[in-house]
């Protein structure tokens, strides 16, 4: 059974772990599976996210909350105290075009080893990268990026764990939930297996390892 | 002459919004870039794209109508059109990088002559990242610079950028409240000018070099 009390869940983290978590600046960003890892209390993580949204959103909040010590992603403007943890040297700061953040999610996610973009050619995105020209045309290879933990947000999951995401909330949720050891998936609505239309399944449960059960209020 | 900076973003995106064709699909940035979608043409209708993951994006949504779930990428409230579809980022960026995206229309802190655009960082002061900016630069067919011509008085088409780049060699039209410039094998032709400026008023603001070929045409307004 894949369905987990959130305090069962605190069990999965530690100190220093790889955190994938999906969503665009908020929308699509796994909110209560956020506030799991501030109550956790744990440290020194390594944020992976399209951008760092707000203060006091999605994965924002992680950045407020100080438990990260790196963070790759491709934006950060929105949020000001991403800025301030650089700029005082608290903060790694890794950024990623969002097109290649996404592929090497993807290849990570899918045993491959690494993608050739012409993204960043002829900027400071290249520096340290093999260049390969292939039919006369330069690209980057950029590598596969994985997590030890993928934070997902569904609309609907059915207690297997199949997902379907709503309007842009999917953004990097399903790419995100091929790239990570361990998958936990919430949703605005859990439904009984097989109650999902199978052609509307966007991550197949076979990806997801738990699923966050709400507790009684 | 001395153009306010409302009155100069309007005519920037009335002058975008003539470069955009009927059926295209479209990416507009944040901010000035989006307004172009005000000014289209009757009978012109563009396919928008977000890149976080829609097409046939519709007007921001009005309020008390929003939806948490549908947002364009500067995270607003928005709306789908009838024909729209919903994607992850993979498949956003496959769009872009794919060579499917017909135009795109970018700001910038700087821009210059080769068709170099500098927008993502001012290195120790402002480093909001560049976003799916890079990937734009790269995929869409044609690029579009929308930008005020100057930036506190000081020029901002250069002869060459000084910022750390986005793209190089990617820019293909500039368009801004005094002059439309496209960026070609030549140089940087001077293709159109506001009708209450002159050439020598353009040139004075610009440090790239301007190349004039034949007749240089009125903007329209």
């Amino acid at each position: 059974m894949k369905l987990t009390p959130q305090t069962e869940l605190l069990s999965l983290l530690r100190d220093g772990m790889s955190i994938m978590a999906g969503g665009f600046l908020g929308c699509g960003g796994p909110e209560r599976l956020i506030d799991l890892v501030i109550e956790s209390g744990t440290q020194h993580h390594t944020i992976i996210c399209n951008d760092t949204a707000f203060v006091d959103k999605s994965v924002g909040r992680l950045i407020v909350s100080g438990c990260a010590e790196k963070v790759i992603t491709s934006h950060i403007g929105t949020n000001p105290e991403t800025g301030r943890l650089l700029h005082d040297g608290k903060l790694t700061v890794e950024l990623v075009p969002q097109g290649t953040l996404i592929e090497r999610i993807r290849a990570g996610g899918s045993g491959l080893g690494g993608v050739l973009t012409p993204t960043g050619i002829g900027t400071v995105v290249e520096e340290g990268k093999q260049k390969v020209t292939i039919e006369g045309k330069e690209y980057l290879l950029e590598l596969p990026l994985r997590a030890d933990l993928a934070l997902i947000k569904g609309a609907i999951c059915d207690t297997l764990g199949n997902v379907y995401y709503k309007a842009t909330a999917r953004n990097f949720n399903p790419i995100m939930a091929l790239a990570a050891d361990v998958v936990i998936v919430e949703a605005d609505e859990i439904v009984a297996q097989g109650a999902i239309q199978p052609e509307l399944v966007m991550t197949p449960c076979v990806l997801v390892d738990y699923i966050l059960k709400e507790e009684a209020a | 002459m001395n153009i306010d900076t409302d009155a100069a973003k309007t005519i920037i995106a009335r002058r975008v919004a003539k470069e955009l064709k009927d059926g295209q699909l479209v990416n507009l940035g944040i901010g000035l870039p989006t307004l172009a979608s005000n000014y289209l043409e009757p009978g012109v209708n563009v396919i928008l794209q977000s890149e976080n993951g829609v097409i046939f994006m519709g007007p921001e949504a009005e309020k008390g109508q929003e939806d948490p779930n549908l947002t364009n990428a500067g995270g607003i409230p928005v709306t789908i059109l009838p024909g729209g579809a919903y994607f992850d980022s993979s498949l956003s960026f496959a769009l872009i990088r794919g060579g499917h995206v017909d135009v795109t229309v970018l700001g910038t802190l700087e821009v210059d002559q080769e068709g170099n655009i500098a927008n993502w960082i001012i290195p120790g002061k402002l480093v909001p990242g560049m976003g799916g900016a890079m990937d734009l630069l790269c995929g869409a067919k044609k690029v579009i610079v929308a930008t005020t011509h100057t930036a506190k008085g000081r020029p901002k088409i250069l002869k060459r950028c000084s910022l750390p780049l986005s793209a190089q060699k990617e820019v293909d039209l500039i368009i801004t409240e005094l002059a439309v410039m496209e960026v070609t094998d030549k140089g940087l032709v001077l293709r159109e000018i506001h009708p209450d400026t002159t050439i020598e008023e353009v040139a004075s603001l610009t440090e790239a070099d301007l190349v004039i070929e034949g007749e240089v045409a009125k903007m329209p307004l």
